[in-house]
C-alpha cells in the first residue's frame, strides 16, 4: 500500500529529525549553563577542586575542543548509541537507565491499563445517562484537579502507615505497586473518561444514531458498535498526551513511595547537573514518545477510514 | 432546523461557581497581602512540633514547631506566581509563536512549526526538567521551565486556529472588500484567534499551578525555608509515620486553588461558546 | 378500500426545553394505506420530521406525545413499551434520514450498514447476510453491489449513498417507508433517479411517507399531500386536486414560489415573511385574506371539495397570484459595454491521490452592465470555480478575466485592491461569511468608506433590501437565513459594486424565503443598474432571474443563450436531459415508476470546490 508506506517514511524522517533536535537541544542546554562544566563534574561549585583535577576533567570530557568538534562528537556518539558516562555515578549512562527502566515501565504500564480501562467503563455508563453523568463528572473533576504527589501521600498516609494494608516503602512484588498504580491512574482516568464520554455524547447525538436506533438496534448494540468507535477517536488524539502526563507522574509518584526507577535517576541528575544522564533520558523519552504516536496514529487510521486517503 | 435563537441566553445561578470564584478572589487577597490572614510563616514555636490542628494553631504545625496555617497561607503567593507567571508568558510566546508561523510565509512557518514538534514530543515535565537543570532551581526558573514546557502547545493551537481564520469565509470577504492585509489582521484574524486562546489560558492556569508544585514538591522549586505549598508537601511526606493532616493543609490549597480557576475557566468557556451562533 | 396501515389523530408533540416548551405538532390527523404515498409538506421546522419520527417512537428526549388515536396495522402505538419499538422500527416501518452522509456511520461499511436491521431482526444467517446485502444495493440501483459493500460511505457520490440509505431502510421488508427529504442536496438527475427507487417501493405495496419541503418533488409520487404550517396541517387531500386548486392560502403561496422552468414567471412581490402566530390561525402574520377572526380563533379542519380538509375561515379565496411578465426583468440594450470579459478559463487542482482534475476548461463569456447571467450546473461542473476566479481569489491555469476591459487576473493584489470593491460575492451560506464577533451594523458599516455619515448609510441599505433597522445590533447567528441573507446582500451593495457574483445564494432557504430573495435581487438589479453573475444548480430559480445562462458540465460551458430560447429549445443534450429532471407541478396522472438507469459514479467521490 503505497500511501501507508509514504506516511511511515515520513513519520520515520521526522522521528529521527525530533531526535537529532531534543540531543541539539540537550547538548546547547549543557553550553549555556552558567559556570564551568568541569567544576560541576568534580561535584558542584562548591567542591574545592584543586586546578589540576579540574584540568585533569577538562582534558577527559575534551572541553578543550572548539564548541562545533565536542557538538559532532557528541552526537557521532549518539548514532552509535553511546550516551555517554554519568558526573556522578562514573557509569555509562546506557547501564544506569537500563537498569532502572524495568522499575519504571512496570509501573507506567500498570497505570495506563489501569487508567483507561477505568475511563472506558465509566465513560459507557454513564453517557447519555444526566444523573449517573454528573456525579462521575463531579468525582471526575476532582481526580483532575488534584496533584498527583497529594493524592499518592493521603493514599500512603490512609492504606500504609494507618491502615497497614499496603507495605511503607521498597518496591517487592505486586503488593507495593498498587498505590503507585491507582495514584497515577486516577488524574488521567479523569481526563479519559470526560472525553470519552463527551465523543460518546457527541456521536449519540448524530444523525446515525438516528438511523440505527430506526433499525431497532438496541441501546447496548448502539453503544458498542457505533458510538465507541467514534469515541476512540479523541482518545486515540489525546493517548499521546495522557502518557505523557503519565511519565511526569512517574517522576513525582517515585518520589513519594520512595521507589527507585527513572524518575529518580533524572531527579537527582538534574539537582547534580549530571547532564549526561539527563540528556540520555531526554533523548530516549522522545523516542519512546515518537514510537508511541506513531502507533496511536496508525491506529487512528485503523479506526477512522476517512483520513487513510489524505496522505499526511 | 433554523429557528433563530432569539430567546435570551440560557442563565442558572450555580453556587459552586460562586465558591469557586469566591475563593480564587480569597487566594488572591492571601497572595497579595498574606499579614492580613495570619502570622509569620517561619516563627518557630519549640514547644508546639508536629502538633494536629487545634487552638492557636487551627491547622497544625509543622516538623520545626512552625504554624501551618500561616506558610499556607504564605504559600499563596508562590503557587500563583508560577500558574499565573508561566501561563501569562507562555500564552504570549505561544501567540506570537504561532501566528508567526501561520502567517509568516512559508520558511519561517516550517521552522516554527518543526521547533514546536520537538519541544512536543517529550512530555512537559521533562522539558521543564530539562530547564531547570539548566538555569537551577529556584520560583523564577521554574516559571521559566514550565513557560518553555507550556509554549509550544499554545503555539500549535494557535498555528491551527489562525489558519482556520485566514481561510475563513469572512476573511474572504473582507478581501473582497479590498480591505488592507494589516487592517485584516488587526480587525479579524488576531481578536479570533486570541479569544479562544484566552480561555485556554485561563483553563491552563491549573495545570500550570500543579507544574509548578509538583517541581518544588521535587526540590527544584523555591529553595526550603520559603513556604510553597509542594514543599511542603514533600517535607510532609517524611512525617506521615507521626502525622498525616501535615500533608492535608497544603495539598487542599493546591487542589481547591486548581479546581476554583478550572471551574471558572470553564465557565467562561461555556459562555463563549454559548455566543458563538 | 382496505384498512389504513397508519392513523394518526390528534396527534400533538410538545418538547420541554430551556427555552421554555416548544409546540412542534399541534392536532394533526393523517392516514396511509399500503402501495399509497402520503407527502407531508412544509417548511423548515413546521413539525414534519417531529411527525415522522413519532411514528417510530423516537420523537426526541423530552417530547411530550399526546393522540386521540396513534395506530400501525390495528396495533396502538401509545401502548408499546421499549422492546415493542424496537420489534417495529426496521421490520414493520423503515426510516430514510435526510441527509445520508451523516445518516450512514461514517466509520462503518454500507455493507454493514445495510446489513444492521437483517441481523438485528435474526433475518438472515452468516452465510446469506452477503448475498441479502448485494441483492438490496441491486435492488436500489447501485452497480457493482459486490464491490460497493465493502466501501465506506464517504467513498460513494450523494446518490449512492442515498440509495445506501434507502436500502438498509428496506432490507427488513417494513410495510411503511418513511423517507425524510431523501433528495434534498441532490443534483437534479439523481434526485430523480431517487425517487424512482422509491416509487418501485410504493408500486411493491409499501406505503410510503414522504416529507418534503418542496412541493415539486413530491408532485411526482404523491398520491395525497398534507401541507404543514407551524406544527399543523392547515390543507390535506389528494395531490391532483390539492395542487391544481389549493385552497389555503400558504398553499397557493407556496405553489407560486415554486420557480418553475415553463410557463410565465409570476410577480412574488406580494409575499410577506412574519414568525407563525402563537393564537388563532398561525398562518395569520402573513395571509392576505387575514381579518380579526382569523387572529383570534385557530380554524378548524373542514372539509372542502372531495375529499379534502381545509384549516381556513377563507378556503378557497386567495387570489390566484399575479402572472408577471417575462419583461419585469430589464432587456439589457445588445450593444452595451462588457463589465467583465471573461476568455478561455482554464483551473486544475490536484486531488488527494496526486493526479489533476481540470474543474474548469476553457471557459468564456462576457457580462454586460446591467445584465443577469446564470451559470447552471450539477455539483462538481466547476461553477463555484469560475465564481472565484472573477472575484480573483486565485488566478486561472490558463485566460483571462478584464474588468470594464482593463486586465482584472494575473495582478498583484496590491494592484488590484483598490478596484476589488467593483466585484462583491453573495455567498450560499451568508452566516459564515460574517466574523462572529461582529453585529449586523458592523459588518454593513465595514464595507462602507469610513465618512460621517456612515451610520446613516447602513440604515438606508438595510432598508433598501428589506430589513428593519431594529436588528442593527443583533448578531448573525441570530437572524433567520432569510434575514441573514439580505444582510449579506446590504454588504455587498454597500461599496456600490458593478458586478455582484451570487453564489447558489437561495439553495439553504425555504421556498417562500427564496421567492423573497429572488425578487430582491431582481429588484436592486433594476434600481441599482448592477449585473449578476448569478450560479446555482436549479433551474427555476435562474429562468426567474436571469437574462441569459450558460450551462457548465465538467467544467465546460456546453451551451449558452437567452433563458427563453435555451428553457424552450434547448441545444446540447446535457442541456435536454437536466430540464427533463426538473421535477414540475404539473397536471396529469402520477408517474409511474420509470424504468431504472444506473448512474454512471466514479469509484471515488471527487469533490471540486463548491
Ligand atoms: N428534540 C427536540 N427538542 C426541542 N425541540 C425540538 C426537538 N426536535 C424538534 N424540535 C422543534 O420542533 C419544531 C419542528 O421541528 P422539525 O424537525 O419537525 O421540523 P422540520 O419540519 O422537519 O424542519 P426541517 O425542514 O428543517 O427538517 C422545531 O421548532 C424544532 O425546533
Ligand atoms: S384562517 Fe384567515 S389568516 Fe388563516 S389562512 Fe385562512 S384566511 Fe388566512
Ligand atoms: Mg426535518
Amino acid at each position: 500500500m503505497p500511501p501507508l508506506a509514504r506516511w511511515l517514511a515520513r513519520r520515520l524522517a521526522l522521528t529521527l529529525f525530533v531526535l537529532w533536535g531534543t540531543a541539539t537541544l540537550a547538548f546547547a542546554g549543557m553550553r549555556l549553563v552558567p559556570g564551568d562544566p568541569a567544576h560541576v563534574i568534580a561535584g558542584g561549585v562548591q567542591a574545592n577542586a584543586t586546578p589540576e583535577v579540574l584540568e585533569t576533567i577538562r582534558a577527559q570530557y575534551g572541553l578543550h575542543d572548539p564548541l562545533p568538534v565536542q557538538y559532532a562528537i557528541f552526537i557521532g556518539r549518539l548514532v552509535r548509541a553511546d550516551l555517554g558516562e554519568s558526573y556522578q555515578l562514573n557509569q555509562p549512562v546506557s547501564t544506569v537507565v537500563l537498569e532502572q527502566l524495568g522499575a519504571t515501565v512496570s509501573l507506567a504500564a500498570g497505570a495506563a491499563v489501569l487508567g483507561f480501562t477505568l475511563a472506558l467503563v465509566l465513560a459507557l455508563l454513564t453517557a447519555g445517562r444526566p444523573r449517573a453523568g454528573a456525579l462521575t463528572r463531579a468525582l471526575e473533576f476532582c481526580a483532575i484537579s488534584t496533584p498527583n504527589f497529594w493524592i499518592g501521600i493521603l493514599l500512603l498516609g490512609a492504606f500504609s502507615f494507618s491502615l497497614n494494608w499496603f507495605p511503607v516503602l521498597g518496591e517487592d512484588g505486586p503488593r507495593a505497586l498498587v498505590l503507585p498504580w491507582i495514584t497515577l491512574a486516577l488524574p488521567i482516568a479523569g481526563v479519559l473518561a470526560q472525553i470519552t464520554r463527551e465523543g460518546l455524547e457527541r456521536a449519540l447525538g448524530q444523525p446515525f444514531t438516528l438511523t440505527a436506533r430506526s433499525r431497532g438496534a438496541t441501546e447496548n448494540r448502539i453503544r458498542l458498535r457505533h458510538a465507541l468507535r467514534h469515541a476512540a477517536l479523541p482518545v486515540l488524539t489525546l493517548s499521546g498526551w495522557a502518557l505523557g502526563e503519565l511519565l511526569a507522574g512517574v517522576v513525582v509518584v517515585e518520589t513519594v513511595f520512595a521507589r527507585q526507577g527513572l524518575g529518580q535517576v533524572v531527579v537527582s541528575a538534574v539537582n547534580g547537573r549530571d547532564f549526561p544522564v539527563v540528556t540520555g533520558v531526554v533523548v530516549l523519552a522522545a523516542l519512546t514518545f515518537s514510537v508511541i504516536n506513531t502507533g496511536l496514529d496508525l491506529l487512528y487510521r485503523v479506526v477512522d477510514p476517512r483520513v487513510r486517503q489524505a496522505a499526511l | 432546523m433554523t429557528a433563530p435563537a432569539l430567546a435570551r441566553p440560557y442563565r442558572k445561578v450555580r453556587p459552586g461557581l460562586w465558591a469557586a470564584w469566591a475563593f480564587l478572589a480569597l487566594v488572591c487577597c492571601a497572595a497579595l497581602f498574606p499579614a492580613l490572614f495570619a502570622g509569620a510563616p517561619d516563627q518557630v514555636d519549640a514547644t508546639a512540633v508536629l502538633r494536629g490542628p487545634g487552638a492557636g494553631h487551627p491547622f497544625g504545625t509543622d516538623q520545626l514547631g512552625r504554624d501551618i496555617l500561616a506558610r499556607v497561607v504564605y504559600g499563596a503567593r508562590a503557587s500563583l506566581f508560577v500558574g499565573l507567571g508561566s501561563t501569562l508568558l507562555a500564552g504570549a510566546v505561544g501567540s506570537a509563536w504561532g501566528l508567526l508561523a501561520a502567517l509568516g510565509g512559508r520558511a519561517v512557518g516550517e521552522a516554527a512549526m518543526r521547533l514546536a514538534d520537538i519541544l512536543l514530543a517529550f512530555p512537559g515535565i521533562l522539558t521543564a526538567l530539562l530547564v531547570v537543570a539548566v538555569l537551577g532551581p529556584g520560583t523564577r526558573n521554574a516559571t521559566l521551565a514550565i513557560t518553555i514546557a507550556l509554549a509550544p502547545g499554545f503555539a500549535r493551537i494557535v498555528r491551527v486556529q489562525a489558519l482556520v481564520v485566514r481561510d475563513s469565509a469572512y476573511v474572504r470577504a473582507a478581501i473582497n472588500l479590498g480591505l488592507r492585509p494589516w487592517r485584516i489582521l488587526r480587525r479579524h484574524i488576531v481578536p479570533n484567534v486570541l479569544a479562544p486562546l484566552l480561555i485556554l489560558a485561563t483553563l491552563n492556569v491549573g495545570t500550570a499551578i500543579i507544574a509548578g508544585a509538583s517541581l518544588s514538591f521535587l526540590g527544584l522549586g523555591p529553595r526550603p525555608p520559603a513556604p510553597e505549598w509542594g514543599s511542603m508537601l514533600a517535607q510532609a511526606r517524611n512525617y506521615l509515620d507521626v502525622s498525616w493532616t501535615l500533608a492535608l493543609f497544603p495539598g487542599a490549597a493546591i487542589t481547591l486553588t486548581v479546581m476554583s480557576a478550572t471551574a471558572a475557566g470553564r465557565a467562561l468557556q461555556a459562555r463563549y461558546e454559548r455566543r458563538e451562533p | 378500500m382496505t384498512e389504513p396501515l397508519v392513523v394518526v389523530d390528534g396527534l400533538s408533540v410538545d418538547f420541554t426545553t430551556r427555552h421554555g416548551p416548544v409546540r412542534a405538532v399541534r392536532d394533526v390527523s393523517l392516514t396511509l394505506r399500503a402501495g399509497e404515498c402520503l407527502a407531508v409538506v412544509g417548511e423548515s421546522g413546521s413539525g414534519k420530521s417531529v411527525t415522522a419520527r413519532t411514528l417510530l417512537g423516537l420523537a426526541g428526549q423530552g417530547a411530550d406525545v399526546r393522540a386521540r388515536t396513534l395506530s400501525f396495522a390495528g396495533h396502538d402505538l401509545r401502548r408499546l413499551g421499549a422492546r415493542q419499538w424496537r420489534r417495529l422500527r426496521g421490520r414493520q416501518v423503515g426510516y430514510v434520514l435526510q441527509d445520508a452522509l451523516t445518516s450512514l456511520d461514517p466509520l462503518r461499511r454500507i455493507g454493514y450498514e445495510v446489513a444492521e436491521p437483517l441481523e438485528v431482526h435474526g433475518l438472515a444467517t452468516r452465510d446469506d447476510l452477503d448475498d441479502q446485502v448485494v441483492g438490496l444495493l441491486a435492488e436500489v440501483g447501485i452497480p457493482d453491489p459486490e464491490v460497493r459493500l465493502l466501501q465506506y460511505p464517504h467513498e460513494l457520490s450523494g446518490g449512492l449513498r442515498q440509495r445506501a440509505l434507502i436500502a438498509s431502510a428496506i432490507a427488513a421488508r417494513p410495510r411503511l417507508l418513511i423517507a425524510d427529504e431523501p433528495t434534498t442536496a441532490l443534483d437534479v438527475t439523481v434526485q430523480a433517479q431517487v425517487l424512482d427507487v422509491l416509487a418501485a417501493r410504493r408500486d411493491a405495496g409499501t406505503a410510503l411517507l414522504l416529507i418534503s419541503h418542496d412541493l415539486a418533488v413530491v408532485a411526482r409520487l404523491a398520491d395525497h399531500v398534507a401541507i404543514l404550517y407551524a406544527g399543523t396541517v392547515v390543507e390535506q387531500g389528494p395531490a391532483a386536486e390539492l395542487l391544481a386548486a389549493p385552497a389555503h392560502p400558504y398553499t397557493a403561496d407556496l405553489l407560486a414560489a415554486v420557480p418553475s422552468v415553463e410557463g410565465p414567471v409570476p410577480d412574488l412581490s406580494g409575499l410577506r415573511s412574519a414568525p407563525a402566530a402563537q393564537e388563532g390561525c398561525p398562518y395569520a402574520p402573513r395571509c392576505p385574506l387575514a381579518d380579526d377572526r382569523c387572529r383570534e380563533r385557530l380554524p378548524e379542519a373542514l372539509p372542502y371539495d372531495t375529499g379534502r380538509l381545509v384549516r381556513c375561515w377563507y378556503p378557497g379565496g386567495a387570489p390566484a397570484s399575479v402572472p408577471g411578465e417575462r419583461s419585469a426583468v430589464p432587456v439589457v440594450p445588445a450593444r452595451a459595454e462588457p463589465v467583465l470579459t471573461v476568455r478561455g478559463l482554464t483551473k486544475r487542482f490536484r486531488s488527494p491521490d496526486g493526479s489533476h482534475r481540470t474543474a474548469v476548461d476553457d471557459v468564456s463569456f462576457d457580462l454586460a452592465a446591467g445584465e443577469a447571467l446564470g451559470i447552471v450546473g450539477e455539483s462538481g461542473s466547476g461553477k463555484s470555480t469560475t465564481a472565484r476566479i472573477v472575484l480573483a481569489e486565485f488566478e486561472p491555469d490558463a485566460g483571462s478575466v478584464l474588468l470594464h476591459g482593463e486586465p482584472w487576473s494575473g495582478l498583484r493584489e496590491r494592484d488590484r485592491r483598490a478596484r476589488r470593491s467593483r466585484i462583491q460575492l453573495v455567498d450560499q451560506d451568508p452566516l459564515s461569511s460574517f466574523d462572529p464577533r461582529y453585529t449586523v451594523e458592523e459588518v454593513v458599516a465595514e464595507a462602507l468608506p469610513r465618512t460621517r455619515d456612515r451610520g446613516e448609510r447602513v440604515a438606508e441599505l438595510l432598508g433598501q433590501v428589506g430589513l428593519d433597522p431594529a436588528i442593527l445590533r443583533r448578531r448573525p447567528g441570530q437572524l433567520s437565513g432569510g434575514q441573514r441573507q439580505r444582510v449579506a446582500i446590504a454588504r455587498a451593495l454597500a461599496p456600490g459594486p458593478d458586478v455582484l457574483v451570487c453564489d447558489e445564494p437561495v439553495s439553504a432557504l425555504d421556498v417562500t424565503v427564496q421567492a423573497q430573495i429572488l425578487t430582491l435581487l431582481t429588484r436592486l438589479r433594476r434600481d441599482a443598474g448592477v449585473s449578476l453573475l448569478f450560479i446555482s444548480h436549479d433551474l427555476g430559480v435562474i429562468r426567474q432571474v436571469c437574462d441569459r445562462v450558460a450551462v457548465m458540465k465538467d467544467g465546460k460551458v456546453v451551451e449558452t443563450g437567452q433563458v427563453e430560447t435555451v428553457f424552450r429549445a434547448p441545444q446540447a443534450t446535457y442541456t435536454r436531459a437536466l430540464l427533463a429532471a426538473v421535477p414540475r407541478i404539473g397536471p396529469g396522472p402520477r408517474v409511474p415508476a420509470r424504468p431504472r438507469v444506473p448512474e454512471p459514479v466514479p469509484v471515488t467521490d471527487l469533490k471540486g470546490p463548491t
